[in-house]
């Protein structure tokens, strides 16, 4: 370290504190997700991933019909395409939710296995339907270049408007959960089921539309996703670990603990990368993390709650 | 002999159902495939040894390990670093720029054998090594977990991060582990020549063997106070906790012994295969490991080879002619499973298998020696 100046080091810091905060966005919209599904379902959905991915092949899928049919309409795809995103994702987890977890929300590790099965599926499924190769959506022009506001600071224009991306749907997240009365009906039905129904709640609704909209919001990240790297027919799988870290560290029930958690892992991970290998910034961060685990195993932020 | 028979065997079913697995690997296998396929046959077999820890440490225990395939690439590892010494000797590796050094250290600028390869030199501390540093590893992690009380879901999790971290490990430190590729050109085990068709039925009797000694250990421990401790915990741990037992370390000890179980599988597959590589120590291998389990049956050892050697029998026919079909059945095959039939192919048969031994000349009903039910009282448990 000792080879750097100390403006040079602020603007590493600054660069990489960039770059970490694309891969927070990604994490954190993942983690939104996962934190509905897993911390308030108790569902181990390892095909989370996968629905990140569904989001991600309709990005692209959305970009090559513009690109062919109404290259005119190109600037505004983008907005159409996270909308969408959303709605398939939304609509595969619904079908899932359906099909496949309601039937095991007694067996928590079952739905662990039963969902990876799942994820398989639909890995086979995107490999049939677009291929092995990797495929990206040409963004809009407005996404591309950088900003600068000093001569040795770049910040690319693509992460800020993901970090924006991120932070309305944060913000949707904490009112939809938090401050409407649909979110009501979620938190009564993860706290006691059967009480809930007697109140007069179909926790079945709820179950379903919950379930749903933790796959759309991960079709969101999966929008998210395709402007900082492309997406192949595995690229669930290797963020499914970290959502999972995210969630579990940051306390599976508090969105706060999400958010703080997602940013500690992605800047740990982004800053640690400049200066060692990226693997080894990776062995770090996912250890350090088991090792805080080890001793406040409810996470960063667990709810108060008496169980 | 009653001993044998009950404690060992578990009962006139499990004897039997022993004695079909043994006539099987030992006898049916062997006459009737040839070498290359028996070769196969064993590489399943080791997996079997993972399969089988799991049945103890899952379907008895209700703790569910992601991460069987560390311990099982430890041992492979272990195995594979003896092997790989050996082949390295300073006249076969004369034309590197270190010689008596693994090859892919000599690629990565490496001039002497890295501390914890030393060990490795000799052929007893290795296999001290592959038995007792796996155990020693799942020790740590199992007295930091359960003594803690983490459990279920969230033990699950973290044991899947301990076999990221240590896949992104040897991944990324490829002058001390090999990397992406692994320990490769594997020849010789004390100057013998063990890629010969003459070892190669060695190495699966003894795999065979030891496989069949493990059950009967695995038994054993079912049978005793211990295992109906185990059950005990797995549908109701607060109770047993009040009941004044230590339930953190009765977890451990299971957790260690499976992953020595899974250990020896790995050194087993590292004889028989001749290489030894990452990719059968990360998350994809030991969630595969659970499936295999699953499908014979979490309840049942004897079920969990049989689940083994039907996935990857499966995997190895369908992947060569339907590649695309095979990811679709195997995903299908894992719901089904978790949803239609919780305790596999030994559930199948425990509730079916009767209409078959009924009509046998010597069959009588048989009694049903497992517990199949409770799988959703476990669940309950859990969540809560």
């Amino acid at each position: 370290m000792d080879e750097y100046t100390s403006s040079e080091l602020v603007s590493i810091f600054a660069m990489q504190g960039f770059a970490g905060i694309s891969l927070f966005s990604v994490l954190l919209l993942m983690a939104l997700g996962l934190a509905i599904i897993f911390g308030q379902m108790g569902v181990i959905n390892m095909a989370h991933g996968e629905f990140m991915a569904v989001g991600a092949y309709v990005t692209y899928f959305m970009s090559s019909l513009t690109e062919n049919y109404f290259p005119s309409f190109m600037p505004y795809y983008f907005i159409f395409a996270i909308v969408a995103a959303f709605i398939v994702a939304g609509i595969l987890g619904y079908l899932a939710e359906f099909a496949l977890i309601r039937h095991l929300y007694k067996r928590p590790l079952d739905t662990l296995l039963a969902t990876w099965g799942l994820s398989l599926i639909m890995q086979q499924s995107f490999r049939t339907l677009f291929g092995a190769r990797e495929v990206s959506p040409a963004l809009p022009d407005w996404l591309l270049g950088s900003y600068q506001p000093t001569e040795t600071i770049d910040i690319p224009i693509n992460g800020m408007f993901v970090l924006g991306l991120t932070a309305v749907v944060t913000f949707a997240v904490f009112y939809l959960l938090y401050r409407s009365s649909w979110g009501l009906r979620v938190r009564a039905t993860t706290q006691n089921r059967t009480m809930s129904g007697a109140v007069g709640i179909n926790t079945k609704k709820i179950d379903r539309y919950t379930f749903a909209l933790g796959c759309g919001i991960a079709g969101i990240a999966g929008a998210a996703f395709t402007t900082i790297a492309s997406t192949g027919p595995t690229t669930g799988t290797l963020y499914i670990v970290d959502t999972f870290m995210v969630v579990v560290f940051g306390g599976a029930a508090s969105l706060f603990g999400t958010i703080v958690s997602a940013f500690s892992i992605a800047q740990a991970q982004s800053i640690l990368e400049f200066f060692i290998s990226g693997s080894m910034a990776k062995v770090y961060t996912l250890f350090a993390l088991v090792l805080i685990l080890m001793f406040k195993p409810e996470g960063l932020f667990a709810s108060k709650v008496r169980r | 002999m009653n001993f044998v028979y009950e404690k060992l065997m578990g009962g006139k079913q499990g004897f039997f159902g022993f004695l079909i697995l043994a006539t099987l690997i030992l006898v049916i296998f062997p006459v009737f495939l040839d070498i290359f396929r028996l070769n196969l046959v064993g590489k399943y077999l080791t997996y079997a040894f993972a399969a089988v820890s799991l049945v103890l440490l899952w379907g008895y225990g209700g703790i569910l390990s992601l991460g069987q395939g560390v311990f099982f690439g430890l041992g492979g590892y272990g195995m594979a670093m003896f092997l790989k010494l050996e082949a390295s000797s300073a006249e076969n590796t004369k034309i590197q720029s270190t010689p008596g050094i693994p090859d892919f250290m000599d690629w990565n600028q490496i001039t002497s054998l890295p501390w914890f390869w030393e060990p490795f030199n000799s052929l007893t501390l290795t296999i001290i090594a592959i038995l007792v540093l796996p155990a020693l590893f799942a020790f740590i992690i199992g007295a930091a977990m359960f003594k803690r009380r983490v459990g279920g879901v969230y033990f699950a999790i973290i044991t899947q991060v301990i076999a990221v971290i240590l896949t992104i490990l040897i991944v990324g430190q490829q002058g001390f582990t090999g990397g992406i590729n692994g320990i490769t050109d594997l020849r010789t085990l004390n100057g013998w020549d063990i890629t010969s068709d003459n070892a190669k039925y060695i190495f699966y009797f003894l795999n065979a063997f030891l496989l069949l000694v493990v059950i009967v250990i695995s038994r054993f421990i079912l049978t005793s106070k211990f295992g109906s401790l185990l059950l005990a915990i797995r549908d109701k741990e607060d109770r047993v906790r009040f009941s004044g037992y230590d339930v953190s370390n009765f977890k451990i000890f299971i957790f260690s012994f499976s992953a020595m179980v899974s250990a020896i599988g790995g050194a087993m597959f590292t004889l028989q295969v001749g290489f030894m590589s990452p990719s059968f120590v990360g998350i994809v291998p030991s969630i595969e490991m659970v499936i295999f389990c699953a499908i014979g049956g979490r309840m049942s050892l004897i079920g969990a080879v049989y689940g083994t050697l039907l996935i990857n029998f499966g995997k190895t026919t369908f992947s060569e002619t339907f590649p695309e079909l095979w990811l679709f059945l195997m995903g299908g095959l894992f719901i089904s499973v978790v949803m239609f039939f919780p305790n596999g192919l030994a559930g199948i048969w425990n509730d079916y298998g009767h209409h078959i031994t009924d009509r046998l000349p010597f069959g009588k009903k048989p009694k049903k020696v497992e517990s199949t039910q409770s799988v959703e009282e476990k669940a309950d448990e859990s969540t809560a």
